[in-house]
């Protein structure tokens, strides 16, 4: 119970009629939309007015020199998306994305089935070495990755002392997915953690009652009930995956384009911002339906 | 199965090397019996219903449900269904497919499931809330439907968690009722775990009593309630005045304010101290001029307080024993009253009371 507002001028408390309710009701809702305005205003300004550019020069010109020529509004730029060259890029991306995704699954959920049912003080501990990647930037990290993945490296020296031939995994597909996976198991396993964290074992006792065996038990009822966490974690691992850049950039090989580094490329060295942007809309396009999917496959298990 | 239902030997429980939640159990349960364990939270009754389901491992001892030994076997492979304290009803399935859960696993006939489900649902009048959610149904229904769940398999005993511990007052008494009506029904033999004594008198054939692990008396509602061996069996098990009292021979002893009484003849020695086990309903009070019933003890009191309940008056009466003593008295036509301060007979005759050693 919150105590009466005092106030100075004690005529104006009055018993309440409907219309004074809605007035403080209204008032409430006004004062949590001035708190928010910042935060609104910064989306605005840095988010919601550059997408809008990228929207409209999806549908504007490129001339001889370059320049992109805001007239002769056109839906070309839109047209190319289908060809075999983008269609191809656009297929390996997003392969490179569906396996990134499904190899941090698989790693990622008995690590955080692992963590949920330490003691609190040990899942503490194992969350922070999750954590600890973070603490140091991420450009550095990948580049570390040049150097364990290059043919002088640890893995190709490891091979070598075996016996075996050097590896050379770097500039290679393989090697962007081992970078992927690397960069994105903890936006798996914390969804994944929160998901099992909050799970009622007594439901998997209950299941085990009834005569159901520790992996029938696990496939009935602790997975089903996890699902929201599966698709959080997928849907996080995903969609960065497809539009990826910096992992590609740093350990893909030249030859095998994929859709971050062939994006930045129409903008920069081919200075197609036309069709860039409506690459932009293309993948974000994607990035929604692939959302909408797993959101309505996980909500089909529940 | 002429073997009893389930049989504990030796069943001893210990987390770490410090903690013994259960400490070498005796017990054996008939089969087709309603039987309860009854104890204060902490008591070790619900570890004990664990360890028979299968959920934790005695660290010694055996275990039999109808003469098979049933040692580290997994849940799943005893003849036993539990109904959960907090029901524990899968949310992400229907109610009729959380009752189907059993037999499916099981792997009972499709056609049979589906009878047995159906039949069962009926029961428990659940049957037009088959393909709700357990989240949509009030705390008595989903109660029916874990009951269900556990029931379909007929199995050969049933454990129940206070399953009635969440529902308030008036569903839970109708579900007693309920409860004990089903278990004669289906002769299913109950293992019933509560905190709630009054629940476990209504409806067990036989009652255990625990405490810190052990099982401290065993026997018929009536037996425990009268009889109870032990000072926390007289103590836990409803209303009682425990009065401390010495020996002077067979059939008498005296008083902490010199007062001699008789009580029940026993096997204490003269000079032995003992507690004077008395239920509030056992006693009376009359007034000084009052005739009381031959044979009777009497003591002089004085009344310090009066709680009136409606069916029942409760006096405080002060007799000079140090900590006052409580009489139930029934709020018939015509009752007398006695007011605070007013003095009067405490009268009980000397069967009633109860001699509790230690």
């Amino acid at each position: 119970m919150t105590a009466p507002p005092v106030t100075d001028d004690q005529t104006t408390v009055a018993p309440v009629t409907p219309e004074l309710e809605q007035a403080a009701i209204k008032a409430e809702s006004r004062r949590g939309f001035f708190i928010s305005l910042p935060a609104f205003a910064y989306l605005v300004v840095f988010f919601v007015i550059p997408l809008l550019l990228v929207f409209v020069y999806s549908f504007a010109t490129r001339d001889a020199t370059g320049l992109t020529v805001l007239e002769d509004w056109n839906l070309e730029s839109y047209k190319r998306l289908f060809s075999p060259l983008v269609l191809e890029i656009f297929l390996r991306s997003l392969i490179l994305a569906l396996v990134t995704t499904v190899i941090c699954l698989l790693f990622s959920y008995p690590f955080a089935y692992y963590i949920a049912t330490r003691s609190p003080g040990a899942r503490n501990i194992l969350l922070v070495l999750v954590m600890i990647p973070f603490w140091s930037n991420f450009l550095v990290r990948t580049y570390a990755w040049r150097v364990i993945l290059g043919s002088d490296g640890p893995v190709s020296q490891m091979s070598v002392a075996l016996g075996g031939e050097p590896i050379r995994l770097l500039f290679t597909n393989t090697a962007v997915l081992i970078g992927l996976v690397y960069g994105f198991l903890p936006f798996m396993v914390l969804p994944l953690y929160a998901a099992l964290e909050r799970m009622d074992w007594r439901l998997v006792e209950a299941a085990r009652d009834l005569y159901a065996d520790g992996s029938t038990a696990f496939r009935k009822v602790t997975l089903p009930l996890s699902m929201p966490g599966v698709v959080a974690g997928s849907i996080l691992v995903f969609i960065p995956s497809l539009g990826a850049y910096v992992t590609p950039a740093i350990l893909g090989g030249a030859k095998t384009t994929l859709l971050g580094d062939y994006i930045v490329s129409q903008f920069l060295a081919a200075r197609n911002w036309p069709f860039g942007s409506a690459l932009s809309f293309g993948v974000m396009f994607v990035m929604l339906l692939a959302t909408i999917f797993y959101f309505r496959a996980g909500a089909k298990t529940l | 199965m002429s073997n009893p239902a389930v049989e504990l030997s030796g069943v001893t429980k210990r987390f770490g090397d410090e903690v013994i939640a259960v400490n070498g159990i005796e017990l054996t349960i008939n089969d087709g019996e309603f039987f309860s364990l009854l104890g204060p939270s902490g008591c070790g009754k619900t570890t004990t219903l664990r360890m028979i389901a299968g959920f934790e491992f005695p660290s010694e001892g055996s275990i039999r449900v109808h003469g098979a030994e049933m040692g580290l076997k997994p849940p799943n492979e005893r003849p036993i269904n539990t109904v959960f304290q907090s029901y524990a009803l899968f949310p992400h399935m229907s109610v009729a497919e959380n009752v189907a859960f059993g037999l499916e696993m099981k792997k009972v006939e499709k056609s049979e499931v589906e009878t047995r489900v159906n039949r069962v649902l009926d029961q428990v009048q659940l049957a037009k809330r088959a393909d709700a959610k357990p989240s949509q149904l009030s705390g008595g229904m989903q109660q029916r439907v874990a009951l269900a769940r556990a029931l379909v398999n007929e199995p050969e005993v049933l454990l129940l968690d206070e399953p009635l511990g969440a529902l308030d007052l008036k569903l839970r008494q109708a579900m007693q009722v309920e409860l004990k009506d089903l278990q004669g029904r289906v002769g299913i033999t109950f293992i019933y775990v509560t905190h709630d004594q009054q629940e476990a008198l209504t409806m067990s054939d036989r009652i255990g009593v625990m405490s810190e692990g052990s099982l401290l008396q065993v026997g018929r509602s009536e037996e425990i309630y009268e009889r109870p061996t032990s000072r926390f069996v007289a103590d836990f098990i409803g209303d009682i005045n425990l009065i401390d009292a010495t020996m002077d021979g067979s059939g008498s002893a005296h008083l902490g304010n010199g007062v001699t009484v008789g009580v029940p003849a026993g096997e204490a020695a003269a000079g032995a101290e003992v507690t004077l086990a008395l239920r509030p309903e056992r006693l009376a009070l009359y007034d000084l001029d009052e005739e009381i019933p031959a044979g009777h003890n009497r003591v002089k009191v004085r009344v310090t307080r009066r709680l009136y309940y409606g069916d029942v008056y409760f006096y405080d009466v002060d007799a000079g024993l140090g900590s006052e003593i409580e009489v139930k008295e029934e709020n018939r036509p015509g009752v007398e009253l006695y007011e605070v301060g007013e003095e009067a007979y405490l009268v009980w005759s000397p069967e009633a009371a109860n001699l509790v050693l230690g």
